[in-house]
């Protein structure tokens, strides 16, 4: 296409579209643009075609329909060794039968390099993921998280622009993947490469990323950055799917400046702000409220605000916070999150509250 | 360390040692598994290690001289071959009472037949001069040489006796000498003569033709065994049985097959004189030679191939080639740095096994081998059923063995034992 080099994005997706059988679409209509320098995470359910993307970009899958655009050039007819993108697959795929320093070298041999320059790179490579010491191992010699930083430097060694990684830490533990999480993080910026990242794993999606596409039915429901996306969801499946969220169901009775009087189906009224388009007078919505904007303290509530009738059925004290879950206009899984402070009160099971917030907290999204 | 010397062994609960207790509990366990493997065990060591131990007992074994006549055997230690005489009288006395016992229970031509293998003769002399000495008095005829003499003049030649001199001891190393061209001369193993050497011809031409059966089946197998394992595993087991229907057909049906296919009337010369590829009078001879040998087996032993190839490039993920593409290899060098090392295993038991079955192969040489392309089992199986050489067969079994378990070290030494996998 002429204009591909109109825009000034790094990898670009135009209006792609994959299907294996020919009868369903697993990615449908895929726009993305991605500058130079960013760590974009795709995060999804499983099965919301977050892999088959990122083989599409790698040429190991063609798109059915649409331009894969890498630097400005159409990559859809470039064989994947010849498109420069260092890629770390989730189980690693280090060869077993080389040892870590060999399977260093294999990208670099087949680019024919010399012999001093790949030892150069390939200790250097070793020294970034502190690996220095094992390069005389076997893959099977190690254990998961060097395994996995091996993949990693492997995936750079030949400096790539651009690195594809599908969800290289779901063999790790927490503790490991949260060390290894800012390892990624910090390499990528510091060399300045563009990542894609794919993970179903929403934390490490909002610790990692510059911005994050929320995947799923092979589209892409919210491309934004981690905070917009935690605080602003556009949808009730980003909602769901981000951090832990309280969902009502009501009718939309008016919409006022910006705010929206929602009558939920227990009589209830809460004031909310309207976000997703079919939110007008008179449709079905779903409201949704983060557990941690909710509050149960009269004093600390606005002049005026609704407030709703809520019940205390379970009461977890979690360290830092306590976790309350309550019943709220006929929903049981409604729950609460408090700071653990001097002055906060412990609710009991039981007890009869009301609780509210603020209307920006609250946001009505389609049904 | 100290602490256990200061309190003694650690004791159990009632008491005892808890070594020996733990000992005793153990002791159980494998009392337990060993019955329950103690029919297989049985089993293997009756069909399995007897016969081998048996063969090898015999491929050395010569006890049927001293035993048919122990007396002359003892008094020809004294008789020195170099001399140029036949033995004394003493000599001959102790053969006709031997042979006067021997004739009684009719083991004299037994021993006949064995010394025959070692020199054309003596099974006739031996028979012949049974029958005399059956009729005579052991004490009122001596002196016995002149009468042996008499019965056929082969009793005064020098040769009839150092062999009997020769074979006399319990065990020999004849056989092996025979098995490799060689036999016991005056002085010590000489070659035999040109025209009756065929043993070392038949061992090399053996292990060249098993190779060349081996490396055919590698080349063919290799990529059946890819196209398997990167199917779809539906497609996959479909074409699994076609693998496996060789092994539902008889395997002289499969070998006779091809006797009509490659014979110089057959499938194949007719397509080429039809295609005009060949004369009419020009047909290629493909079978009853080493071709026709190679041809068939291959086809028999490549299921043996391919099913561990098969199963060594399942366990192969496709992440590896996927890995090496992404790195910047292209398709062949994906293919030979990276698959390729994996799938050696495979190659490796594949080979073993072709090989191993190769050398002792018995059945299809037989039938589409002629004369230039049978196998040292053809002889071996001669030897046991025709001229019933019973020790030069196990003899040249041993060896087999011998070599077959030599080729296996070195494949260890050189590829690694633990680099064969079945699956
Ligand atoms: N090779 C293939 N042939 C046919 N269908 C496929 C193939 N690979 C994936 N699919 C289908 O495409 C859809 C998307 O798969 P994909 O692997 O992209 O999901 P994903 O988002 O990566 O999921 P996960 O988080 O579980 O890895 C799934 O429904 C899957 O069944
Ligand atoms: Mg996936």
């Amino acid at each position: 296409m002429a204009n591909s080099a109109s825009t000034d994005a790094f990898v670009e997706f135009e209006r792609v579209q994959k299907s294996y059988d020919g009868e369903t679409l697993v990615v449908k209509d895929l726009n993305l643009q991605m500058p130079q320098g960013e760590f974009l995470t795709m995060l999804g359910p499983s099965g919301s075609g977050k892999t088959t993307c990122l083989m599409m970009l790698a040429g190991f899958e063609t798109a059915t329909h649409g331009d894969i655009r890498l630097d400005g050039v159409s990559i859809n007819n470039i064989p994947p060794h010849k498109r420069g993108i260092g890629m770390v697959f989730q189980n690693y795929a280090l060869f077993p039968h080389m040892t870590i320093a060999e399977n260093l070298s294999f990208p670099l041999e087949v680019r024919k390099m010399g012999k001093s320059d790949r030892e150069a790179k390939i200790k250097r490579a070793l020294d970034m993921v502190e690996m220095g010491d094992f390069g005389g191992r076997r893959p099977s010699q190690l254990s998961g998280g060097q395994q996995q930083r091996v993949a990693l430097a492997r995936a750079l060694v030949f400096e790539p622009e651009l690195v594809l990684m599908d969800e290289p830490l779901g063999a790790l533990d927490k503790q490991l993947r949260e060390k290894m999480q800012f390892e990624i993080t910090h390499l990528a910026h510091s060399l300045g490469i563009t990542t894609v990242y794919v993970t179903h794993d929403q934390t490490e999606a909002l610790t990692m990323s510059d911005r994050v596409a929320v995947f799923d039915d092979g589209r892409i429901q919210q491309l934004a950055p981690p905070d917009q996306l935690y605080e602003a969801p556009v949808n009730s499946f980003v909602a769901q799917f981000i951090g832990e969220n309280n969902t009502l169901e009501g009718t939309v009775k008016e919409i006022k400046a910006g705010r929206a009087l929602v009558q939920l189906d227990d009589g209830g009224l809460i004031d909310c702000t309207p976000v997703h388009d079919s939110v007008q007078a008179g449709a079905r919505t779903r409201v949704s409220i983060r557990p941690e904007r909710v509050e149960y303290n009269k004093d600390r509530l606005q002049e005026g605000a609704h407030t709703l009738k809520a019940e205390v059925l379970e009461f977890i004290y979690m360290g830092d916070i306590f976790r309350t879950r309550l019943r709220v206009a006929g929903n049981e899984e409604f729950i609460i999150k408090t700071r653990n402070a001097p002055d906060q009160v412990r609710l009991k099971p039981g007890e009869q509250i009301e609780i509210g917030w603020l209307p920006e907290d609250c946001r009505a999204l389609d049904a | 360390m100290s602490d256990t010397t200061d309190t003694g062994p650690v004791l159990a609960a009632d008491g005892t040692p808890l070594k020996r207790s733990l000992a005793r509990a153990l002791r159980m366990q494998k009392l337990r598994a060993l019955m329950l493997i103690a029919p297989l065990l049985l089993f293997v060591l009756l069909t399995f290690i007897l016969p081998i131990v048996d063969m090898l007992f015999r491929s050395v074994e010569n006890q049927i001289v001293s035993e048919t006549l122990p007396k002359t055997v003892v008094e020809l230690q004294e008789w020195d071959a170099s001399s140029g005489e036949a033995p004394g009288e003493a000599v001959f006395a102790a053969l006709a009472a031997d042979m006067k016992i021997a004739v009684e229970a009719k083991t004299h031509t037994r021993l006949g037949s064995r010394l025959n293998y070692e020199k054309t003769g003596l099974s006739s002399l031996f028979r012949k001069s049974g029958r005399k000495v059956k009729r005579w008095d052991l004490a009122e005829d001596a002196p016995f040489k002149q009468k042996f003499i008499d019965i056929d003049e082969d009793w005064g030649d020098v040769d009839v006796w150092r062999t009997l001199q020769t074979y006399s001891p319990a065990f020999t190393n004849g056989y092996f000498l025979n098995s490799i061209d060689m036999q016991k001369g005056v002085d010590g193993p000489e070659a035999r003569p040109e025209n009756q050497q065929i043993y070392i011809t038949l061992f090399g031409r053996t292990l060249f033709m098993s190779l060349v059966i081996t490396a055919s089946c590698i080349l063919l197998g290799y990529p059946v065994a890819w196209i398997l394992a990167n199917l779809p595993s539906r497609t996959a087991n479909l074409l699994m049985i076609l693998v496996l229907l060789p092994f539902w057909t008889s395997l002289l049906v499969r070998t006779s097959a091809w006797k009509v296919m490659l014979q110089q009337q057959g499938v194949i010369n007719d397509v080429l004189v039809w295609l005009g590829l060949v004369a009419d009078d020009s047909r290629l001879v493909m079978i009853n030679n080493q071709f026709g040998t190679i041809v068939a087996m291959t086809h028999i032993l490549l299921p043996f191939m391919i099913l561990p190839m098969y199963s060594v490039m399942q366990t192969i993920a496709p992440t590896y080639l996927r890995a090496a593409k992404s790195l910047g290899a292209t398709n062949w060098t994906a293919f030979w740095r990276v698959y390729f090392p994996q799938s050696v295993p495979g190659i490796g038991a594949g080979s073993i096994l072709v090989f191993i079955l190769a050398i002792g192969y018995y059945i299809t040489p037989e039938i589409v081998g002629g004369t230039k392309g049978v196998f040292i089992s053809n002889r071996i199986a001669y030897h046991i059923s025709s001229s019933l050489n019973w020790g030069l067969a196990a003899a040249l079994g041993t060896i087999l063995l011998a070599v077959v378990l030599l080729l296996y070290w070195a494949y260890d030494k050189i590829v690694g034992i633990d680099n064969v996998k079945l699956g």
